[in-house]
């Protein structure tokens, strides 16, 4: 079994052990998908509104090769230094080269699933950087060298009282079971921090084509206060965050709010278009956008797939998800966990390392149905368990299925198969659950159907000429 | 330092040569966004009665839900309806930038006041206790204000003091956000102020334990002066 398979499962057995910290996820999870109903039904029509929020992604995808340079051209024009990198590495450099030629020391971050994924923070601090993490959840995971259990809920793994005791240990405050108290010790902490820094690291949620601007949905201010007070701005977005027009935001915002958080609407949705201009009395002097491939193009060269690129990282998906709830979102061992992590992963960091993230799946399909921009995504797991197979055959499993088309491609062998089976089942109960069971992966959670006392074929014939050959 | 667009372009153009098939348990492939100015969006996102008082009362029932504080004053009565809220969250210090709204609630304050329509220091604008500023429009379908660079004083005037308080005439109340883009491009064109923003109430967590706490970084409070 390849390595990270079998991390993955130790990881998330360790995860089923701990049920404390399960009951509490899922007891979060039941209030968000109780405030995201409330929300989904505000809407006069969610299902057309997914419809439509689809269509606009798809364009922007299928359309990328106009889409993007129009994009670039458009924010160019407004001063913002565009770098395109086909990779983590050259994104990583083009950051650092930026910090350094304006000798900064110190930088704040608010929430980049982008910039997770690259590991900038850590590359940055591995650079002598100060970096802060600026939304809240990140920054408790980053006190704990941690990575964020959830692309939303950063920190929703841990209760109160471990924060309080984090909070003590790295930043001398005093203990408290108040989330409310909690909230200002970091407000405090980080609130210096953006008086002094130099660089500001956002993320983006949406790139509109048309304008040349960018969108970042955030609901602590931290994005507005990390795009307003240094005097350098830096973007990282994936090349599929594009939109065509600055309509669509209308549709998106309140829909990735819907969706991902159950909250109407973000409370800043903030859109920005180019560094300070002139007449405007502050706002950062420089701002690079830096525009990243990363192996997307991989995942758009998939036509099949490639609907997994219009994914605007609300995290529906692993709320609903049985097996995100039951591995919990550290197990999958990626940037991005549950259903979509599961799609896209392989894609993004080899197919033949992380297929048994497709493999754990029940194919419930409620990762597809909570979609905003109808993603098929339990299509796209067996699309992916297909993909394995025809790359990398397995000799035994080929043998199996040969076998089986020969026994199955002629009626008396498929009888003759059949009686064995029956005669050798109740064998089987001899070494059942000992390693001498063949079958154990599968007996060891599951019982086996009873044998049946004759086939099908013989009840069949039985009853055709009890009725006398009625149909003959 | 060159960048990879050539390449990244040249992957792009060549993984879209393959055409996406039609897939998995839906229809077909969705059709065209509908592109008229993003009207066709407003028949699916929540309804608001466009009248004046059908805004208002969308309005007020998002700023409930979303912890704005919601004042309507008269021209006349704006001066005093400054000088309550000032008692009542016992402000000592403010910044501003000048509208003809503000100016009359600066006027009122008496109290010392920084301008961001100067150049101005950010550690001082951290220190006052609240901001006072216009705005583009009230969003009445999601109880959001619109603003921007122009129209709110700079980006950090909204964001850095501890609570905002925004002023807008009782005709800058708008139904919905398909509207609210529209808006920015009759009054923008292709010209954007550098930021905008959809400020929906005070700024919020649930990042420990998914309870709601407000004034995660932003202001902790929010209040709308609607001038009739």
């Amino acid at each position: 079994m390849p390595a990270l398979a079998s991390v993955f499962q130790r990881d998330s057995a360790a995860y089923r052990r701990r049920g404390e910290t399960r009951a509490f996820i899922r007891r979060a999870l039941r209030g968000y998908e109780q405030k995201r109903d409330e929300n989904k039904a505000r809407f006069q029509d969610w299902q057309a509104a997914r419809d439509a929020a689809a269509a606009i992604k798809h364009e922007a995808i299928e359309h990328l090769d106009r889409c993007l340079p129009e994009f670039i051209e458009k924010i160019e024009a407004r001063g913002v230094k565009v770098f395109v990198a086909a990779n983590g590495v050259r994104a990583k450099d083009y950051i650092i080269g930026v910090i350094r030629r304006h000798g900064a020391k110190s930088i704040v971050k608010s929430k980049s699933m982008t910039g997770e994924e690259i590991h900038l923070a850590q590359a940055l601090e591995g650079e002598g950087f100060e970096v802060v993490e600026s939304d809240l959840g990140e920054f408790i995971v980053q006190l704990r060298h941690e990575a964020p259990f959830h692309i939303v809920f950063p920190a929703m793994h841990l209760k109160r009282d471990e924060i309080s005791r984090l909070f003590e240990e790295k930043l001398g405050s005093a203990p408290t079971d108040s989330p409310e108290e909690l909230t200002m010790i970091a407000r405090r902490a980080i609130r210096q921090k953006y008086c002094e820094a130099d660089i500001g690291i956002s993320g983006v949620n949406f790139a509109v084509a048309e304008t040349g601007a960018i969108a970042m949905c955030t609901n602590e201010g931290n994005g507005r206060l990390t795009t307003s007070l240094p005097r350098v701005h830096i973007a990282l977005m994936g090349i599929e965050k594009l939109v065509p027009r600055m309509d669509d935001l209308a549709l998106l915002l309140p829909m990735l709010a819907t969706a991902g958080s159950g909250q109407h609407l973000t409370c800043y949705n903030t859109i920005l278009s180019g560094p300070r201009q002139p007449g405007e009395p502050d706002g950062p002097e420089e701002f690079h956008l830096v525009i990243m491939d990363n192996a997307r193009t991989t995942l758009l060269a998939d036509a099949q797939q490639r609907d997994a690129l219009q994914c605007i990282r609300c995290g529906a998906c692993l709320n609903v998800c049985p097996v995100y709830k039951n591995v919990g979102g550290h197990a999958y061992g990626t940037t991005y966990p549950g259903p979509i992590g599961s799609v896209i992963t392989p894609h993004l960091r080899g197919l033949q390392s992380w297929k048994h993230l497709s493999g754990a799946s029940s194919l419930c399909g409620a990762c597809t149905d909570a979609c905003p921009v109808k993603i098929d995504l339990h299509h796209h797991l067996l699309h992916n368990r297909r993909n394995a197979v025809r790359q990398h055959k397995t000799w035994w499993e080929l043998l199996l299925f040969q076998g089986f088309g020969w026994v199955a491609a002629d009626a008396r062998r498929f009888a003759l198969a059949g009686w064995i089976g029956r005669l050798a089942q109740p064998l089987h109960a001899l070494v059942a659950g000992t390693p001498l069971d063949p079958l154990k992966p599968w007996t060891r959670f599951r019982a086996l159907p009873e044998p049946p006392p004759y086939a099908f074929r013989d009840w069949w014939k039985e009853r055709r000429g009890a009725e006398g050959g009625a149909h003959d | 330092m060159t960048d990879d667009r050539a390449l990244v372009f040249a992957r792009i153009r060549e993984a879209l040569q393959t055409p996406r098939p039609l897939h998995g348990h839906y229809d077909g492939l969705p059709g065209p966004a509908p592109a008229e100015n993003g009207k066709g969006y407003a028949a699916w996102l929540p309804r608001v009665e466009d009248t004046p008082s059908g805004r208002l009362l969308a309005f007020r029932e998002r700023s409930e839900l979303l912890k704005t504080e919601l004042v309507v004053a008269t021209r006349a009565g704006l001066a005093g309806t400054v000088q309550a809220l000032q008692q009542r969250h016992g402000w000592k210090s403010a910044a501003w930038h000048r509208t003809r709204l503000t100016e009359t609630a600066a006027g009122a304050a008496g109290l010392p006041l920084l301008s961001t329509d100067q150049a101005y220091e950010t550690a001082a604008l951290e220190r006052v206790d609240a901001s006072f500023t216009g705005c583009d429009a009230l969003v009445a379908q999601t109880g959001s204000v619109l603003l921007t660079t122009r129209s709110a004083g700079g980006r950090a005037l909204s964001i850095l003091p501890p609570h905002h308080v925004v002023f807008a005439e009782a005709s800058q109340l708008i139904a919905d956000l398909p509207a609210a883009m529209r808006l920015l491009r009759e009054r923008y064109g292709n010209d954007l102020p550098s930021m905008i923003c959809l400020e929906t109430g005070p700024s919020r967590t649930g990042d420990i334990e998914r309870i709601l706490v407000l004034g995660a970084h932003g202001p902790k409070k929010l209040t709308v002066v609607l001038v009739e």
